[in-house]
């Protein structure tokens, strides 16, 4: 045998162990990661549950002109604006006829949601030849009522779940489970109602669309931008000593704290250009801003790594340059150039800081119809609930998440979808 | 380094005839720098019609950027420089009038490796006539691309799909395919730029009667590293050596009786 089996054997041993001991913590630095995620995922998952059921309370309504304050064939204006909320009240006393002290019966009018009066009113509207009779419906509980029954079976036994409810609160809602008159069922209010200060009519809706409209436009935007900067800066700029100093601001540009480019959307676009405020439209400007470098670099990147062979190929039959970008480059760095557009994008979903400074932390309440609609997105709607006091919020809070997180999901999907329809192997 | 600097400057013109009559094309005093180092020297050199001449020479000595110059191939590395002459029919194809797409559809190019476009076999023959507008309809555009994967040895193996993606062929398949688009747009010359070196010997050997037929029609320049090849397909022979044109002349002069005592040396194996 000669010397080289010797030494190599003899650290054949030392060698296997630093491959155990890198694979060890290759494995270990995945566990703590994922493990991670899952921890974030659950808690947020399970506390979110809350906020996607509701519960409502049936009610046996009279619905006599007198307590309604309308006439006897009362018009549209006066179906708007009649007194509904009295009508509930009063179907309340019938229901408990025991309870008589003011105070008393302002806890019993606040196991019904305030937005149980909008309820009953569409109801009316859509139907007015109902007035003079009674009504049976099932209306919007309170969000505290909401959650104790969600917490606890028997709401006259509740430990030491916490809740603004007292005692006899709840032994009206014990009667009121007993006779079958409370249901819990998926809430949803939550997808189409805006946002509420009332958590049981807070809806995600409003910041749906608000996100929807802002990402188009900042798709719009940064797409064709990025990518025309992209093809131009890797194909056909010379390089010198301009193109350098371009690329050195792209990458600086990256690194700019998002709060700045807010501020600049302030000034140029709202205080400059005079365009509407908490407006999809400068969301999307701004943002679109933050993403121009992503995109650009990553699509840099995907062209460069396009094989130079297939440029030669079509060069050497006598394409011009378009013609062997456009027909042979792009389609072959589609796919990288749509990795890091949806990477931009994601990032633009996720971006908070730059859409305060323009005023995309507004109260909205109407479901955003245009780009120029006053809007709030996704993760300032999140932002704005983490702040409320109520604590059907949390849930609330949580349930947001979950929908970013699912928006962020299909955007993926939809990139990898992409992705396949491109990819092209040679 | 003085060694080779010492063996370049003993390299005083070249040894052999340059010239032809009523060559296709004509490069005289070529200089070529990469930034600035120089890599070709003053290079002069025909090609002839319905000929074949081979570049060989040691890995380095600038055959293959020589080739790249007769199409202007070299113009997309932005540090390469090109002085001196490369005339294509009388016209000099690095005047300020000349466009190099044009000349590249007259100059077509086979590469050392394989680069079909990911595309269907069809489309990658059309693509030249297509960017081109050579044919006027789908049938005219038919008859080009059957007509080229004729010429190229390929249409039987492949009749049967066309359109299937031209990466799915085998290496030699894929070189006859290249060759295919290279004249479907119906090139007066065909540069090759070791185009057997990454082919098993069976399909080089089809590459080769290709070669030889497609003399017929076209001026061929082939750089390859094998000496038999040089000496199976062309007809002349140049020998390149650190940059400079040692030795031009008949195959089978240049084979069996070099002037040059660098040429014998690498002919002979003594290096390379």
């Amino acid at each position: 045998m000669s010397d080289t089996t010797e030494i190599v054997k003899a650290s054949l041993a030392r060698r296997y162990r630093a491959e155990r001991r890198f694979r060890f913590y290759g494995v270990l630095a995945i566990t703590i990661s994922l493990s991670f995620l899952a921890f974030l995922l659950i808690s947020i998952v399970f506390r979110s549950i809350p906020a996607f059921t509701q519960s409502s309370i049936h009610l046996d309504v009279a619905l006599d002109a007198e307590t309604l304050g309308v006439s006897e064939n009362p018009d549209y204006a006066e179906l708007r604006t009649a007194n509904y909320s009295g009508a509930i009240k009063k179907a309340m006393r019938e229901r408990f006829p025991d309870v008589s002290k003011r105070k008393e019966k302002k806890n019993l009018y606040s196991l019904i949601s305030s937005g149980a009066e909008f309820q009953l009113r569409d109801h009316v509207i859509s139907d007015p030849t109902i007035i003079g009779g009674n009504t049976v419906i099932w209306l919007q509980a309170d969000d505290e009522l909401d959650a104790l029954v969600a917490a606890v079976d028997d709401v006259t036994n509740i430990g030491d779940v916490k809740t603004r409810l007292n005692e006899q609160q709840r032994g009206w809602i014990a009667e009121l489970q007993q006779a079958g008159e409370i249901k819990t069922r998926f809430n949803k209010t939550f997808f189409t109602n805006g946002d509420s200060r009332e958590p049981e009519l807070a809806g995600i809706k409003a910041a749906l669309f608000g996100s929807a409209w802002t990402l188009l436009v900042t798709f719009l935007l940064s797409f064709p931008v990025a990518v025309c900067a992209a093809i131009y800066l890797e194909e056909f700029a010379p390089v010198n000593r301009w193109t350098d100093l371009i690329e050195v601001n792209i990458n600086n540009l990256a690194a700019v704290p998002s709060i700045v480019f807010g501020l600049l959307g302030l000034a140029v676009f709202i205080n400059f250009f005079a365009l509407p405020r908490s407006a999809p439209l400068v969301g999307g400007i701004v943002l679109s801003l933050m993403t121009l470098p992503t995109i650009i670099i990553s699509s840099r990147a995907a062209l460069k790594a396009v094989p130079p062979s297939i440029r030669e190929a079509a060069q050497g039959i006598g394409a011009s340059q378009v013609q062997v970008v456009f027909h042979h480059v792009l389609p072959l760095a589609m796919p990288g150039i749509l990795t890091g557009t949806i990477i931009g994008l994601a990032q633009a979903l996720g971006e908070t800081a730059p859409l305060l400074m323009i005023g995309m932390v507004a109260f909205i309440v109407d479901i955003p119809a245009g780009i120029t609609d006053p809007a709030t997105v996704l993760p300032v709607q999140v932002f704005l609930w983490a702040d409320s006091p109520e604590r059907a919020f949390v849930a609330k809070t949580s349930a947001a998440i979950v929908v970013l997180l699912l928006f962020l999901i299909v955007m993926n999907a939809v990139a990898v979808l992409l992705r396949k329809k491109f990819e092209r192997r040679w | 380094m003085d060694e080779a600097q010492a063996v370049l400057d003993s390299i005083e013109g070249t040894v052999g005839e340059i010239a032809v009559d009523n060559p296709k094309m004509s490069m005289r005093d070529v200089d070529v720098f990469y930034a600035e180092k120089q890599a070709i020297f003053g290079v002069d050199l025909d090609v002839a019609n319905n000929e074949v001449i081979a570049m060989i020479g040691p890995s380095g000595c600038g055959k293959s950027t020589f080739l790249r110059c007769l199409n202007r191939m070299n113009d997309t590395i932005p540090i390469c420089r090109v002085s001196g002459s490369v005339m294509l029919d009388g016209d000099d194809i690095y005047a300020a009038d000349q466009d190099p797409v044009l000349l590249r559809a007259r100059v077509g190019m086979v590469f050392q490796k394989p680069n079909p476009f990911p595309k269907s076999i069809f489309d990658n023959v059309a693509y030249g006539a297509r960017i081109h507008g050579l044919a006027a309809n789908r049938a005219e555009l038919d008859d080009i691309v059957v007509g080229s994967l004729k010429r190229a040895g390929l249409y039987e193996e492949v009749k049967s799909r066309l359109d299937a993606p031209g990466t799915s062929l085998s290496g030699g398949q894929q070189q006859r395919l290249c060759i295919a688009r290279s004249i479907a747009v119906s090139p007066e010359v065909i540069l090759m730029d070791e185009p057997c070196s990454a082919l098993d010997p069976i399909a080089t050997a089809r590459i080769e009667e290709l070669i030889d037929e497609l003399r017929e029609n076209y001026a061929i320049a082939i750089v390859t590293h094998s000496m038999q090849q040089a000496a199976r397909v062309s007809q002349r022979t140049a020998y390149f050596h650190l940059g400079k044109l040692v030795e031009v002349g008949d195959t089978n002069e240049i084979f069996t009786n070099p002037q040059h005592e660098l040429t014998e040396n690498y002919i002979t194996g003594r290096f390379g």
